[in-house]
């Protein structure tokens, strides 16, 4: 090879590897996004990156990012495969990023005992391992607002005060379609927990992901069940297929529940029959807050986001927006409580345990009513807030209840039990030795 | 003995008292095998033609219920984007007997069948950059597809029968039957038939390989895009479709990969046996049997008639 060739091939991949990576700067930090526009999932997983993405880029063009240090913002596709998932964390982690957002629960219970070794804060926003809300014993992993058994708690309680009380549940059935995945099964062990308690029967009704657009066998056994009430834990297009197939089956929808992820698309897709189908969700939907014009006026109007106009402020882009209002936040508190710029993943760690959503911060934000107060701290990495129950009327959610609150007795000691058991099922689980600067 | 009771005598005793759930899980089961049989189809005819297993089948359902409903969110009427649909299907053939086929003629099968996997995640990337990843959904009132339900009163209970469904199982059976006809009466249909049975011999009576290839791929994209109309229809079009496209393997292994007849009573067979196998017996081992349940059908038939029900036998002298 000549000189000359040998040069050209050495300018061409300086070039390449120029595109292909972000630039670092030494006054910022790095926010790598885990994605999925792609795939089976991808209906779910579009709007949650924009929203999360467009947040976070607002940031950067409208406050030159946070606490004067521009965030560098890279997404790596998981196609919400765990294998996927697992590389991405591999090849973000040499970066330094302070934060990681795995957007599936398949690919958080791996990264958990990574992430204590690697001293990188683990971001599974309600959703992952419900265990891990105790900080004490998972120091690197935050699942706030509210685990999986807080929303099944709140499903189960708001069905029984409907009733009129969670007694009258006594004889009841409740159905559980759920996706035959980790995600899907998380909640089953409360739920049946529940049933034994309240005396209720549940009836599983497991959809493989192959399956998730061909479930005409689960709601035909929904037929021979016939549950009193439906509870969904469902993802990508398994959500629509749901509702398409409970309004073709002529299940009651106003008994159809579901936990926080169907979106917009999915209630659409059951027509005119979708109507009273309810779930649960914690933040507002709509793109009237002055934080969301900003998004529109810094962000989608310069052509910097990859959503189409009319998606923001739909609940799953809201759903993006809430997950990087959580990450803005830990790396501010961070700022905050080590009075660093630029700060590590280890700062961002302390940060999340630091942060306080009341409402004047939330104002402060331009984010007012968006959501309710929640509080991190050491020991509670979740906040098991309260969240509330929204109908379809057709053609947009409407909120119908006051917030709910998770069972937190039957909740905690359940969710204590795990994360011992959690603990002793993997030997040589550290004890915590991180700093800790919010007790309370 | 109460386990033995559960699996042979409980789930007769409910099928005699509630018949209608009966019908209504045979009703469903036909409709499932009549598109799963509809999916094998567009298998058979490529593999009739050339002995290559398309694995591109399913993306190709997919992309061509994308391109539909793709070109109609961009403003073309229904049946304008149907026909366009049908086009694009055209050029997919053509490209694919072009880059792909002829290129590698007298190569191994294992080739060709490898070449198909790369078709299928080039499709999958293609449609994802053209159409995005969000699923949509199936123009059905465009189409003048009908909706709606008939709840029929019948053996002491009520079978709800989807318009859709009905409209499904017939175009897909009238489907099939044109494919019938067309492979064993026309000419085109012979001189398929004849390069299924000897490439070289088709060659030497002056058949176009490549002409007829163009012409199965193009048939495997038709029958694809109407695959796709009702898959879509039913659930939403998006990528995960593809994957119910595995569902045809059994209905292959059972049927055969070489019959249009066995394509269809595989499917049949393989439709109307998850949703009973998963209705009466998936609650004794906590559901979700389907995903299953027809491979392990497919092969115990697999063990006595390796060759599928109508499969050519194949006798080798060595």
């Amino acid at each position: 090879m000549s000189f000359r060739k040998f040069g050209l091939g050495l300018v061409a991949a300086t070039l390449l590897a120029g595109t292909a990576l972000p630039a670092f700067a030494q006054d910022s930090v790095y926010v790598p996004l885990f994605t999925y526009r792609t795939g089976a999932f991808a209906g779910s997983g579009i709007p949650i990156a924009d929203g999360m993405h467009d947040y976070l880029q607002m940031l950067n063009e409208r406050d030159g990012g946070i606490g004067g240090v521009k965030l560098v913002l890279e997404e790596c596709e998981t196609g919400y495969d765990t294998k996927k998932g697992v590389e991405c964390y591999e090849s973000v982690k040499g970066k330094n990023p302070v934060i990681v957002n795995p957007w599936s629960t398949g690919i958080t219970l791996p990264l958990i005992p990574r992430a204590s070794v690697d001293k990188i804060p683990i971001l599974s926003m309600a959703y992952g391992l419900s265990a891990s809300a105790r900080g004490d014993i998972f120091p690197w992993i935050f699942n706030p607002p509210a685990t999986y058994w807080d929303g099944m708690s709140m499903i189960v309680k708001y069905i029984g005060e409907k009733e009129g009380g969670l007694e009258k549940l006594k004889g009841k059935k409740l159905g559980f379609l759920h996706l035959d995945a980790a995600f899907g099964k998380e909640p089953i062990p409360l739920l049946q927990e529940l049933a034994k308690q309240y005396g209720f029967e549940v009836a599983l009704y497991p959809v493989a992901a192959q399956d998730m657009q061909n479930q005409s066998s689960q709601w035909l056994s929904v037929r021979r069940d016939r549950p009193d009430y439906m509870v969904m834990w469902g993802w990508g297009a398994m959500n629509g297929a749901a509702v398409k197939e409970a309004v073709r089956s002529g299940y009651p929808m106003d008994k159809f529940y579901s936990v926080w992820w169907p979106g917009e698309d999915d209630a659409r897709a059951g027509g005119a029959g979708a109507k009273g189908f309810k779930m649960l969700n914690w933040h507002a939907v709509g793109a009237d807050l002055p934080a969301l014009k900003d998004i529109q006026k810094h962000v989608v109007d310069k052509g910097l986001s990859k959503a189409p106009k009319d998606k923001v402020g739909e609940l799953l882009y809201n759903r993006g927006i809430y997950n990087s209002l959580l990450i803005a936040e830990g790396i501010a508190q961070a700022q905050k409580v080590t009075g660093k710029k630029v700060v590590t993943g280890e700062d961002v760690r302390r940060g999340m345990e630091n942060i306080k959503l009341d409402p004047v911060r939330l104002k402060e934000l331009g984010l007012e009513g968006f959501t309710d107060p929640m509080t991190l701290t050491c020991t509670d990495h979740n906040s098991h807030s309260a969240a509330f129950m929204q109908e379809w009327d057709g053609s947009k959610w409407v909120k119908i209840s006051e917030p709910i609150k998770p069972m937190t007795e039957q909740v905690r000691a359940q969710l204590d039990a795990a994360a011992k058991d959690y603990a002793d099922k993997n030997p040589g689980w550290p004890k915590r030795s991180e700093r800790c600067d919010n007790q309370s | 003995m109460d386990i033995l009771y559960k699996v042979f005598i409980e789930p007769f005793v409910f099928m005699g008292e509630a018949p209608d759930l009966l019908i209504q899980t045979l009703w469903e089961g036909l409709v499932s095998g009549v598109l799963y049989a509809l999916i094998a189809l567009g298998f058979v005819l490529i593999f009739k033609a050339s002995g290559v297993f398309n694995f591109a089948q399913g993306i190709m359902v997919v992309f061509a219920a994308l391109t539909l409903v793709g070109l109609y969110e961009r403003g073309v009427p229904a049946f304008l984007a149907l026909i366009l649909a049908v086009l694009v299907m055209l050029v997919l053939a053509v490209v694919v007997e072009r880059v792909v086929l002829r290129p590698l003629v007298n190569q191994p099968d294992i080739i060709l069948f490898m070449a198909t996997f790369g078709l299928t995640y080039f499709l999958i990337g293609f449609g994802e950059l053209i159409f995005g990843g969000n699923p949509k959904e199936m123009i059905t009132d465009a189409l003048f597809l009908p909706q709606g339900t008939s709840e029929v009163d019948m053996l002491g209970g009520m079978v709800r029968f989807q318009h859709l469904d009905i409209a499904a199982a017939i175009i897909a059976s009238i489907m099939i039957g044109l494919l019938a006809v067309f492979f064993s009466k026309t000419r085109i249909g012979r001189a398929l038939r004849a390069v299924a049975d000897s490439h070289k011999a088709a060659l030497s009576v002056g058949i176009s390989l490549n002409q007829i290839w163009v012409i199965v791929w193009f048939a495997a994209g038709i029958v694809a895009l109407v695959a796709g109309i009702m898959w879509g229809a039913r659930s939403g079009v998006s990528f995960s479709l593809q994957i119910i496209a595995l569902k045809a393997l059994p209905v292959l292994i059972l049927g055969g990969f070489t019959s249009i007849p066995g394509a269809i009573i595989g499917g049949l067979i393989i439709g109307v046996g998850e949703k009973i196998g998963e209705f009466y017996w998936g609650p004794l081992v906590g559901g979700g049997i389907e995903t299953w349940l027809a491979y392990v059908i497919a092969l115990l038939f697999l063990l006595y008639r390796p060759q599928g029900l109508f499969g050519e036998k194949i006798i080798e002298r060595i």
